[in-house]
């Protein structure tokens, strides 16, 4: 299989010179400063880094949930960094599915209504057959009418990425998904997503779980707003 | 999201949190019924009042001596003794007088009447046969006082329903007034009017009699009650009694008059203005209490939208665009509104049923009011849901993602 990024193709994701500012005059902090990075169709990325390094700011520019004081962001070449908050609305709903450490599932609702939330900001039809299907592949197709507070962790986190995966998006965007897990739930879910990836899925992590390198088939590494290190694994 | 499924969305949360929006629900549910039931409430005595007035007959004119206006300001009434028994031939002279049908000179005042069980106090009128004319009254038993009655002074007296049942008295009994006896020859039909100014607790004699031997006056009179041969001819009949007294007084400039003609219809619009006036302050009490719900229904949004930070900012991350947002709360305030105006409405009714058979306090519901508080229930809850909303659809992801 091949590493990296290829030259010739037009990547998933381009980051060029990205800057982030966070308040203003003295005060002001540089988050993310000149960042670049691209990301190939079909890989598994890891970013980690130490708190307060500007992965969570990588996260959000990288969700289109936030925009960047500067430089461009092409998603599957398209330039997504001066798009309006409905337009960012409607990307985030169609090519990005996430993954939170919290999890973030309604308590109130059962994990098959839970998984379909994105498809109800899109309109689908049959939207309780691909909610089942996506739980069916993350290994919970026996749990669909559960609440999230008759899960386990592991199962819980698998929900989400069941909710992540139901929209068939480009890309899934991962932030600590082991965070809050024990080892034993922490492999079944980055099984599930090394899986997803081995099925041509693009996956990005951001973590700095170091059990997350492994899988990763290239790690990067942020530190002080900026890429430091970009190592093939 | 298609709008069904943003109702839907809306329901689902309300429902989540049972109680509060049972509470919120209830702060429109009072609101919209205080409307209903405080208008019912004026209309009904608005009602009363005006079939109580036009009981006393829309044909009847009233003369009063000596009640002048002055700068605006009435000054006293009856405080002359303007009015004569010639004013009363000239009235009755159909020559000058067509429109007029009926004339009856009055003498009033307030006595005690003994009869052999009991004794009670009512006003006693002194007048003649058109009385029962003038006052659109009927007999229920017995007969009304004659022209031969009033000739010859006779001591008989006619009486009211309340006053004859209060006296225990019945035709051909004999009961005293300042120890007079008199023979009671009729009962008055009742009109059915309670309260203030009981048409049914009076007593009549013949004006001579009341002259000369309870309440004194001889040859002048209180008051003249005219009857027109109809209500449309009431201005005809004005003219023509104002004309004759003027002419009778020999009075030429008619603002200097000494007396005074009023109609019922005067007395009626008067009273109606100043039971629209009351029904108009316990309306404003109510559209405030409504109001105040609105702002409960505003107050319980804010806590909502708060509450739900972090599944705000999961359902923007999943894909909800702000205008999605913004409709979700409105909806979610909008349905809490709309169930307690409807629930309003029938809280409304009901009490227009219970009161009236518990209370004795008349509620005339009408569709009028029910449909305003409606109407302003679901307005008010729109225009207090939408800053909510605001604040929801505004949300910046991330900061809410991260509130837990």
């Amino acid at each position: 299989m091949s590493v990296g990024v290829a030259p010739e193709q037009e990547p998933l994701i381009r980051l060029e010179s990205i800057s982030k500012l966070y308040g203003s005059g003295d005060a002001q902090v540089a988050a993310l400063r000149n960042f670049s990075l691209r990301v190939a169709q079909g890989e598994l990325l890891a970013v980690m880094g130490p708190s307060g390094s500007g992965k969570s700011t990588l996260m959000n520019i990288l969700g289109c949930l936030d925009s960047p004081t500067s430089g461009r962001y092409w998603f599957a070449g398209e330039d997504v960094s001066r798009l309006s908050e409905t337009q960012l609305a409607h990307v985030r709903n169609r090519r990005i599915g996430f993954v939170f450490q919290q999890f973030q599932l309604l308590p109130k609702l059962s994990a098959w209504r839970n998984v379909e939330l994105p498809l109800l900001y899109r309109n689908a039809s049959d939207r309780r057959s691909l909610a089942v299907h996506a739980l069916e592949t993350v290994g919970l197709g026996n749990r669909i009418e559960h609440r999230p507070t008759q899960l386990s962790g592991g199962q819980q986190q698998r929900v989400a990425i069941a909710r992540a995966l139901v929209t068939d998006p480009d890309l899934i965007l991962a932030d600590e998904p082991t965070g809050n897990l024990d080892t034993a739930a922490s492999r079944e879910v980055l099984a599930v997503l090394r899986d997803l990836n081995q099925g041509g899925r693009t996956v990005i992590v951001i973590t700095h779980d170091p059990e997350v390198a492994p899988i990763a088939r290239r790690t990067v590494h942020v530190r002080d707003g900026q890429l430091v290190q970009q190592k093939a694994a | 999201m298609s709008i069904l499924q943003t109702i839907e969305t809306g329901l689902r949360s309300l429902l989540g949190h049972r109680l509060r929006s049972v509470l919120t629900t209830l702060g429109i549910l009072f609101g919209v019924a205080a409307v209903i039931a405080t208008v019912g409430i004026g209309q009904a005595s608005s009602d009363s009042v005006t079939a109580r007035i036009t009981s006393l007959g829309t044909n009847l004119l009233t003369v009063s001596p000596g009640s002048t206006v002055f700068g605006g300001v009435f000054g006293g009434g009856a405080s002359a003794n303007s009015l004569t028994m010639r004013d009363v031939a000239g009235l009755s002279d159909r020559q000058n007088a067509p429109d007029i049908s009926a004339v009856a000179p009055v003498s009033q005042g307030r006595v005690s009447l003994v009869s052999t069980s009991s004794n009670w106090s009512t006003t006693l009128s002194g007048s003649t046969p058109d009385w029962l004319i003038a006052n659109a009254r009927s007999m229920s038993s017995g007969t009304f006082i004659t022209s031969a009655d009033v000739s010859t002074s006779a001591q008989v007296i006619v009486l009211g329903a309340t006053t004859a049942s209060n006296l225990g008295a019945g035709v051909g009994d004999l009961i005293t007034v300042k120890q007079i006896p008199f023979q009671v020859i009729g009962i008055l039909a009742s009109t059915g009017s309670q309260g203030f100014g009981n048409q049914d607790d009076l007593a009549v004699v013949p004006l001579t009699t009341a002259q000369d031997e309870l309440i004194g006056g001889v040859g002048t009179v209180q008051r003249i009650l005219l009857s027109a041969t109809s209500s449309a001819n009431l201005g005809t009949a004005y003219a023509e009694a104002n004309q004759i007294l003027l002419q009778t007084h020999g009075i030429t400039n008619p603002s200097q008059a000494d007396f005074s003609i009023t109609s019922q219809t005067q007395v009626l619009s008067t009273a109606q203005a100043v039971t629209q006036t009351l029904t108009i302050l316990l309306a404003s009490v109510a559209a405030i209490s409504l109001l105040v719900g609105g702002i409960g229904v505003m107050n319980i949004m804010l806590v909502s939208v708060t509450e739900r930070t972090s599944e705000i900012g999961l359902r923007k991350a999943l894909g909800a665009t702000p205008g999605d947002l913004f409709r979700q709360f409105v909806i979610e305030a909008g349905a809490l509104t709309a169930v307690g105006g409807l629930l309003g409405v029938a809280t409304g009714l009901a009490a227009g049923y219970i009161v009236p058979r518990t209370a004795n306090i008349a509620v005339t519901i009408t569709p009028a009011p029910i449909a305003i508080a409606v109407a302003v229930a679901v307005v008010v809850g729109l225009v207090f849901g939408v800053y909510p909303a605001l604040r929801a659809a505004r949300l910046a992801p991330i900061e809410a993602l991260r509130a837990q």
